[in-house]
């Protein structure tokens, strides 16, 4: 007998509207621990609302959503906030929020920043750290926290080649801890790397759900054929 | 032409003899401005950040509340606050009237709205670019307002800044709250209408000088203060 284990992430026909614009309709997405699930679609299709919702950050419309607790989750947007304050202290403020006492912040700090490179930064201001860094930063952050589940919405949309490949790298870090990775991207590459699953958009509607290798060898719809090609954006 | 000439050149020789009566003067000035800008900066920091952030019904009436402060006059703060303090006023039993409490009471009430409805602003925009965040961490009113508040410490002393200037060039409410005792609660302001209506321009003069130099010595050494801050950590 299998036992059924609850998924981490469950939306049940989940609608978006704002302004009286439907942005996701009748969304349904199970996403079990452990999985790397990305996240493709045209620009508008609904990713970074998806991904709001499975974090909290936006309340549906219509339709239920459970989700791991916030304090299991940690979110990386695309442009990073980052507080005016050291590189270490960047990282001890999100350890601080999760009361974590003084002494586990600091040694979890310090080693979220090896983790990510970033330890010879640690005194720096973090806003003077470039794009790249910044990025490896709020990774940092997640790290340090210990994620059951990574929501990162195109977390390498403004970084040159080889800080992707960095970020990349520590995003994998973070799955290797056991957490879930949900992510958006428009870079097809990254997602053939990442991917376990994809779960395609098309005007706010899920048109495929399918295992990485089967949706880029042999997408099923128009809609992600044409993106595939680089007919849509 | 010869007036103006003549009132400079007294209000100069005042101020290179450093009189004792400006000293007096300049040093309450400094002193009721500085303690009712810190007073309202306790008050007007948080309050602000909590209209900022609140989502609370009384966020709008809070708001017009605090846009129709700024523009309150002094004067009509300064009666108010003299009935609040009379000996039959509901605070007359703490005597602060003609007193620099007093006055301090009615700059703070004056300048407290100002700290409040600059603050709002600008924590209002820092927290456009860290709102998302913010939700994804599961952070309550409270925490963002403290995080917010250290973010915008730099703006913060500008806004302390327009605050201490607005407290320290005001005379009408301090005039009718103090009433510019001499020696007990004459500062810059009053003592300067007082002499211009007496006809002694020197004096006058003098002290015009000095408050100008001061608003403008305390903004320099603030805006040189908030720009080394800045290029350390931006």
């Amino acid at each position: 007998m299998t036992e059924l284990i609850a998924p981490i992430v469950s939306l049940r026909r989940v609608s978006f509207r704002v302004s009286g614009k439907t942005l996701l309709e009748d969304v349904s997405l199970d996403v079990q621990a452990g999985e790397r699930v990305v996240i493709l679609g045209a620009n508008g299709a609904g990713k970074s609302t998806l991904l709001k919702l499975c974090a909290g950050i936006l309340e549906p419309s219509a339709g239920e959503i459970s989700s791991a607790p916030l304090r299991e989750q940690a979110f990386i947007f695309q442009r990073p906030a980052i507080l005016r304050r050291s590189v270490l202290d960047n990282v001890r403020y999100v350890l601080r929020n999760r009361s974590i006492s003084e002494p586990e912040c600091s040694a979890r700090a310090r080693l979220a920043l090896e983790v990510t490179e970033l330890t010879s930064f640690a005194q720096q201001p973090a806003k003077t750290l470039s794009g790249g860094e910044q990025q490896r930063l709020a990774l940092a952050r997640a790290w340090a926290c210990q994620p059951r589940l990574l929501l990162a919405d195109e977390p390498t949309a403004s970084l040159s080649p080889a800080a992707a490949r960095e970020v990349e790298r520590i995003i994998q870090a973070v799955h290797a801890t056991g957490a879930t990775l949900i992510f958006t991207t428009h870079n097809l590459a990254q997602a053939k790397r990442l991917a376990q699953r994809i779960v395609f958009l098309d005007g706010g509607r899920i048109v495929e759900d399918r295992p990485a290798s089967e949706f880029f060898s042999a997408p099923q719809s128009g809609a992600a054929r044409h993106y595939l090609e680089g007919e849509t954006l | 032409m010869s007036l103006i000439g003549e009132s400079a050149a007294a209000a100069l020789q005042l101020l290179l003899a450093g009189d004792s009566t400006l000293g007096e003067i300049t040093r309450l000035s400094i002193a009721v401005s500085a303690t009712a800008t810190l007073v309202a900066a306790v008050i007007g920091f948080p309050l602000g950040a909590w209209v900022a952030l609140t989502r609370s019904r009384l966020r709008s009436p809070f708001v017009v509340c605090l846009n129709a402060a700024l523009g309150l006059p002094p004067v009509v703060i300064g009666l108010a606050v003299y009935l609040l303090l009379s000996r039959s006023g509901p605070l007359g039993a703490l005597g602060w009237l003609f007193t620099p409490l007093g006055m301090i009471f009615a700059q703070t009430i004056l300048i407290t709205p100002i700290i409040a409805a600059l603050t709002r602003q600008t924590v209002e925009d820092a927290h456009v670019d860290l709102r998302d965040w913010f939700t994804s961490l599961g952070m309550s009113t409270w925490s963002r307002m403290q995080t917010l508040l250290v973010e915008v410490r730099f703006s913060l002393v500008v806004v302390l800044l327009a605050a201490f200037g607005r407290a320290i060039a005001e005379v009408g409410a301090v005039m009718i709250v103090g009433g510019n005792i001499a020696g007990s609660t004459r500062v810059m302001t009053t003592t300067i209408a007082l002499e211009t209506s007496k006809g002694d321009l020197p004096l006058a003069l003098a002290l015009g000088v000095l408050l100008v130099s001061l608003v403008l010595t305390v903004n320099a050494c603030a805006y040189v203060l908030k720009t080394k801050l800045e290029a350390r950590h931006d």
